[in-house]
């Protein structure tokens, strides 16, 4: 597939603004007589509000105007539900209970807003902070999932019997028959624990309304641009055109940037309203752990049954989500928990019970992985329960349970994220695990390095596992590519951009269709004013399916191109050929015109055109896919632990990875380095912990540890496979998410093995406090 | 996260800025490199009424040598310049351990020596190893000026003997006697973070090899850094052995620590480091002792 | 509260301005002399998106009050190379992908001008610890530490 532009690591069109720091990200923006909001929040996680006085903080020099949920009166109304749960599953339950923008009567999870303030500067409000009086009833706080649901626990949600948000069974075969049939069944408990995306830009809104053309223009720092247009049209009784949502650049999304109706988009842009001024929102980092969506956080009573080869029979999964206090993102997360735990192996029987809890902390919503590394750590801690059962080793229990080629399209029966069943359409599932055992050096460091290092006296092992990534959902994207007189092209998709690289990805697309430098291609992402149909960036989907759109747009303007040119010229198209911005002759090179005077002829000032005949060198286009691709991998990282102090250091770690077709390798292996590190600060450094009370004990960078540079493997080895996806053109899978994903499957198994197997570790999560523990116990 | 109002005052004299504190008493606080106070202030949970920055005030950054051959060091010294001084190093190699280990570098080059001693982190380096180092204090107030040893200056988690209008202005390291030896033994999360347990050892044996003088210092595992009176019990007037340095250190672990437990690490956990970390250092120190470094 | 008055030479322009004494000196190049290449990531010191040369030394610029800088020397991401003409630390960055999203790049920039001026010819481990104190959530480092060795060949030594 790879051609002159698509498929080469060509450097990306954003860098030099990005590195001269000259690129404009949201709290950049600045406009005359711009106000600032803070927002007060909560420092209960449950409470009942008795009254709010803010009459002093209207004194305050600076402070312009505070609202509380009473002073919204009817505005003030929950969220749309912005996922809603798929019908398709039969006898499903689904609670819905959106977000609310600003606490009213009750405070449902600590750093909900109470009140909002408006002032002159960020300093300004946050000093009104302490002007204002709020009388709370403290409520008992929930927060352990399983006590959450039982009886006598306090509600979340009083209008709900109990703390219930979902339950949702999906099931194919029929497990209790594997079970009885088998040799040997494992049960396990299994605790995955919560983690932050933590872009290192936090969220931001500005929003200006202006009166005299009754426009009004928001800068948000949002993955998905047209929704959130979409959503406050709607809030404000505004036409969608009369709302322009601009995201400029972002620093970094993983997720949590994918919601909307929250406090900010909701309240600001009616404030705005009223007081004729333009607000600007940022988010601080105490706000962004407390108060942005987060992720992970479920416990599993998971079974598997094999025989005594190690053939799986069947698995069984019975888990609790946390879906915090809302559940506004519908059941995403924990469908990819049930779409991941068995996709890669052949597991013929599969029973999988999602419980759905509200409990009084932040809502939950994807954060990249988004369920999926939950199920994978699910099922992967089953393999490896199994094989010490079995005394087999790890890589081999895997390699005769993994899918083949053969068996795909496979339908799995199971409903994903994206609410039609799974389809496994392709892949290589042997030959990703035998390249990563080649590249780590698997067998020799079993039977020679492992052992020689063990007898100096050294705790080394290695973890090895295999993983699926659903990606590149629907519903669709669109895209609207232009060639402009000046020679150059415009490229204008719906989605956003968070650090994909999608200037220049997308151009390569461009560029392979229509002959003209990556470099004089201009991508235009999330600005609702450029292109206004789509749905946003996430599901590992912005190359996959934003990218088919655009590789649609550019062939229908390569089309043009030469059916214009055909006419001007009077050559068949045939004898066209395009390249370096022009169109020529194959036969006489000098019979020739550049793309720039092409896309002038193809809009005529004056004369007639043929009927048919659209106007100018520019297409638009739509794709979206019957269902979504899915890409898969496996990974080996060795580790080397301190007996004496239980740190641990992963010396080399080792992913291959099949996404399909890559249209800019370089790039691609920046998202995987990119998930990698976010897996291991998963496994070994980044956890969010609520104490009894519901209060986050973790809300800054000095209590969730950010991987840093020296955390990263000493050794990191990159291997790819393509094996192409037949759902679109392009033939590519998404990628964002992979690195995420296995990581603490693989570095879990590691440390049991560097611990010679003397413990069983069944969290995803590690410190080495917590690994102590496991060998106190042990003795 | 922005910090609230307060006065600020920049005076350029030692003289000047006592002044300012006796004026100000308890609404006063002193910003030095404001590492710690800062992050703090911006988080809304310290809330001074006035600033007295030092960072106008030259005088007060130095390291010289002293009559008795030890070194003076300026409050106002930053960390980074103490980390890369060589007379520091050569010194007092104990110095050169830890400086690195102080947060990162962008921190050590605003953060300062005196500063960080003053604030009294439990979990802060600097505290304990002014301990270790036996350091004299010199702490002046527009009224008074004293002499404190770091053993008696730490009263409690960022707790001190200072009073409100006094300023810490030297730290007087005095020299190390012949055939001393240190090492720092630290565990943190990650590079640049918080010491879950750390152990600062400085030994000095005699012309028999015997232990002359045993220094060790535990840092994250009480309310102040914590200076072992069981270690010297055991290792002075004996020949440093291995058995000796575990006795020391299961000593240590089992009497002298009260390690909390928070989300990064159980109190036990901190307990068994003390004692690894404890064998550990003394093993290097006395190493370093015996070869004369 | 009063403000200040202060004098401060930002990347060689000099500045006089008034500020109130609370205002933090990334708020100030940010928001006062509208230098927005200068990030802010956490105001707490941890993330190193803030970092700029103050006097030469890479500080948190999120820990240090404006009123501070006064008559001080100031080195923004700003003082290197432009979009047409990037510094070889910045092409670097540019040629080994050593960028993402690109918000916390300014910091890592700042960070790495003094060290590689200190250390031409740094070592890989030299590199992880120079850069320990900035964090990238994008990259996993990888590629930012292949590009400050190809800095270090890049740059005028």
């Amino acid at each position: 597939m790879a051609g002159k532009y698509f498929g080469q690591p060509i450097l990306r069109n954003e860098d030099a603004q990005l590195l001269s720091g000259k690129a404009r990200f949201i709290d950049d923006i600045d406009l005359p007589g711009m106000l600032h909001a803070a927002f007060l929040r909560s420092d209960f996680a449950h409470a009942r509000i008795k009254k709010i006085d803010y009459s002093a903080a209207l004194k305050r020099s600076g402070v312009v105007a505070v609202y509380t949920a009473e002073d919204f009166g009817d505005f003030w109304r929950p969220g749309p539900l912005q996922v809603p749960p798929p019908t398709a599953i039969k006898g499903s339950v689904f609670n819905a209970r959106t977000l609310v923008p600003i606490a009213k009567d009750k405070v449902r999870f600590s750093g909900e807003p109470l009140a909002v303030i408006i002032a002159e500067s960020r300093y300004i409000a946050e000093d009104a902070f302490d002007d204002i009086i709020v009388e709370i009833e403290p409520l008992d706080a929930v927060n352990d999932l399983e006590k959450a649901l039982e009886p006598g626990a306090p509600l979340v949600h009083e209008d709900l019997d109990s703390n219930l948000a979902a339950d949702v069974v999906q099931e194919r075969g029929n497990y209790e028959e594997a079970r009885a049939k088998a040799d040997v069944v494992i049960s396990r408990k299994i605790l995955v624990n919560r983690n932050a995306g933590a872009a290192l830009e936090n969220r931001g809104f500005v929003v200006e309304w202006e009166e005299r053309s009754r426009q009004m223009t928001v800068w948000a720092t949002t993955q998905a641009p047209i929704p959130l247009r979409n959503t406050i049209a709607a809030r404000m009784g505004l036409f969608e055109n009369q709302v322009r949502v601009i995201t400029p650049f972002i620093g970094g999304g993983f997720g949590p940037k994918i919601m909307t109706s929250q406090a900010d988009d909701v309240l600001l842009p009616w404030i705005a309203m009223k007081l004729k001024r333009p607000i600007k929102w940022i988010e601080d980092r105490r706000e962004n752990f407390l108060a942005t969506t987060s992720e992970r956080d479920q416990v599993h009573y998971a079974e598997i049954a094999l025989t005594k080869e190690g053939t799986i029979l069947g698995v069984k999964d019975v888990f609790y989500h946390n879906t915090g206090a809302y559940d506004p993102y519908g059941m995403t997360v924990p469908l990819n928990t049930q779409t991941h735990t068995v996709s890669n192996y052949r597991v013929p029987n599969f029973y999988t019970q999602i419980k759905m809890v509200f409990t009084n902390q932040m809502v939950v919503t994807p954060v990249r992985g988004a369920g999926r590394p939950q199920g994978v750590f699910v099922m992967e801690r089953l393999m490896d329960a199994a094989a010490r059962e079995l005394n087999m080793d790890p890589a081999e229990i895997r390699m005769k349970n993994l899918l083949i080629p053969d068996e795909f399209p496979l339908r799995t029966g199971i409903i994903g994220q994206d609410f039609v069943e799974g389809v496994l359409d392709s892949g290589n599932y042997k030959k990703n695990l035998e390249k990563t055992m080649e590249i780590v050096g698997y067998e020799k460091f079993r039977k020679e390095i492992q052992p020689k290092l063990r007898a100096e006296g050294k705790h080394v092992g290695i973890g090895i596992v295999t993983f699926t990534e659903g990606t590149a959902v629907g519903p669709y994207e669109g895209a609207r590519v232009t060639i402009g007189a000046n020679g150059k092209v415009n490229v204008a998709t719906g989605i956003s951009t968070q650090g994909q690289g999608h200037f220049t990805s997308f151009a390569q697309i461009v560029a392979e269709q229509v002959g003209i430098d990556v470099k004089d291609i201009n991508v235009v992402t999330g600005d609702t004013a450029h292109f206004h149909w789509g749905a946003g960036t996430f599901a590992s989907r912005g190359a996959a399916v934003a990218g088919s759109a655009i590789h649609n747009a550019a062939v229908k303007v390569r089309e043009k191109i030469f059916s214009l040119a055909s006419k001007i010229f009077e050559e068949p198209e045939e004898n066209l050929e395009v390249g370096d911005g022009k169109v020529w002759v194959k036969s006489n090179p000098s019979q020739s015109m550049l793309l720039g005077d092409l896309a002038l002829r193809a809009n005529p000032t004056r004369g007639t055109i043929e009927p048919g005949v659209e106007p100018g060198l520019e297409a638009t286009a739509y794709y979206g896919p019957p269902y979504g691709a899915t890409g898969a991998g496996a990974v080996a990282m060795i580790v080397n632990l301190d007996p004496e102090t239980m740190q641990v250091k992963v010396e080399h770690f080792v992913i291959v990875h099949d996404c399909g077709t890559a249209i800019n390798p370089m790039i691609l292996e920046g998202q995987v380095y990119g998930g990698i590190s976010m897996g291991i600060g998963n496994a070994f450094y980044e956890k969010m912990v609520y104490d009894d009370n519901g209060q986050l004990l973790s809300a800054s960078f000095m209590d969730y540890l950010m991987p840093q540079a020296t955390d990263m493997p000493a050794k990191m080895e990159l291997g790819h496979l393509v094996t192409t996806t037949p759902l679109n053109t392009l033939g590519i899978k998404g990628v964002g998410e992979a690195g995420a994903i296995p990581t603490p499957a693989a570095f879990v198994q590691a440390v049991e093995d560097a611990l010679h197997g003397q413990v069983e570790i069944m969290e995803s999560n590690l410190n080495p406090s917590r690994i102590f523990e496991y060998l106190q116990k042990k003795q | 996260m922005k910090p609230v109002p307060f006065n600020y005052f920049a005076p350029t004299s030692v003289e000047e800025a006592l002044d300012k504190l006796a004026e100000l008493g308890y609404d006063g606080k002193i910003l030095a490199g404001g590492q710690s106070l800062v992050p703090a202030m911006n988080f809304r949970m310290a809330r001074p009424g006035a600033l007295v920055d030092l960072n106008n005030i030259p005088e007060l950054a130095y390291i010289k040598p002293t009559s008795e051959g030890g070194l003076a060091i300026g409050t106002m010294t930053r960390d980074s310049k103490v980390e890369h001084d060589p007379k520091v190093i050569e010194m007092f190699p104990l110095l050169g351990e830890v400086m690195p280990n102080i947060a990162h570098a962008q921190i050590r080059n605003r953060g300062t020596f005196g500063g960080s001693i003053a604030h009294a982190d439990p979990a802060g380096q600097l505290p304990a190893i002014s301990i270790a180092l036996d350091a004299n204090l010199f702490i002046q107030s527009k009224s008074k000026e004293r002499w404190v040893k770091a053993t008696d200056f730490f009263t409690g988690p960022f707790m001190t003997v200072l009073d409100p209008d006094d300023m810490l202005v030297e730290i007087v390291l005095p020299p190390h006697l012949p055939h001393t030896g240190s090492s720092y033994q630290q565990v943190s999360r990650q590079r640049g973070g918080y010491a879950q347990a750390a152990v600062a050892s400085v030994v000095t044996l005699d012309d028999q090899n015997r232990c002359k003088e045993a220094r060790v210092v535990l840092i994250s595992v009480g309310d102040t850094p914590i200076l072992s009176a069981r270690a010297k019990e055991i290792l002075v007037g004996q020949k440093p052995t291995a058995e000796a340095f575990k006795e020391v250190a299961q000593a240590i672990a089992a009497n002298e620590i009260d390690p909390a437990t928070d989300i990064h690490a159980t109190a036990d956990y901190r307990r068994h480091l003390v004692e690894v970390l404890v064998e550990r250092s003394l093993t290097i120190a006395f190493d370093r002792a015996k070869k004369g470094v | 509260m009063d403000k200040f008055p202060i004098t401060v030479n930002v990347n060689g322009v000099r500045y006089d301005r008034a500020v109130e004494p609370r205002l933090l000196l990334s708020d100030f190049l940010r928001h006062d002399l509208c230098l927005t290449g200068t990030h802010v990531g956490c105001e707490h010191g941890i993330c190193g998106a803030c970092t700029i040369l103050f006097d030469g030394e890479p500080v948190r610029s999120c820990l240090i009050f404006a009123v501070q800088a006064n008559g001080h020397d100031i080195r923004t991401v700003e003082s290197l190379g432009s979009t047409e003409n990037l510094h070889p630390l910045q092409e670097a960055f540019h040629e080994k992908h050593a960028l993402q999203c690109g918000f916390c790049t300014p910091g890592f920039l700042m960070t790495l001008i003094p060290f590689l001026e200190k250390h031409p010819k740094p070592t890989e481990e030299e590199i992880r610890e120079a850069i320990d104190g900035n964090i990238c959530r994008c990259t996993g480092y990888e590629n930012i530490i292949q590009a400050v060795k190809l800095a270090s060949e890049k740059m005028p030594r």
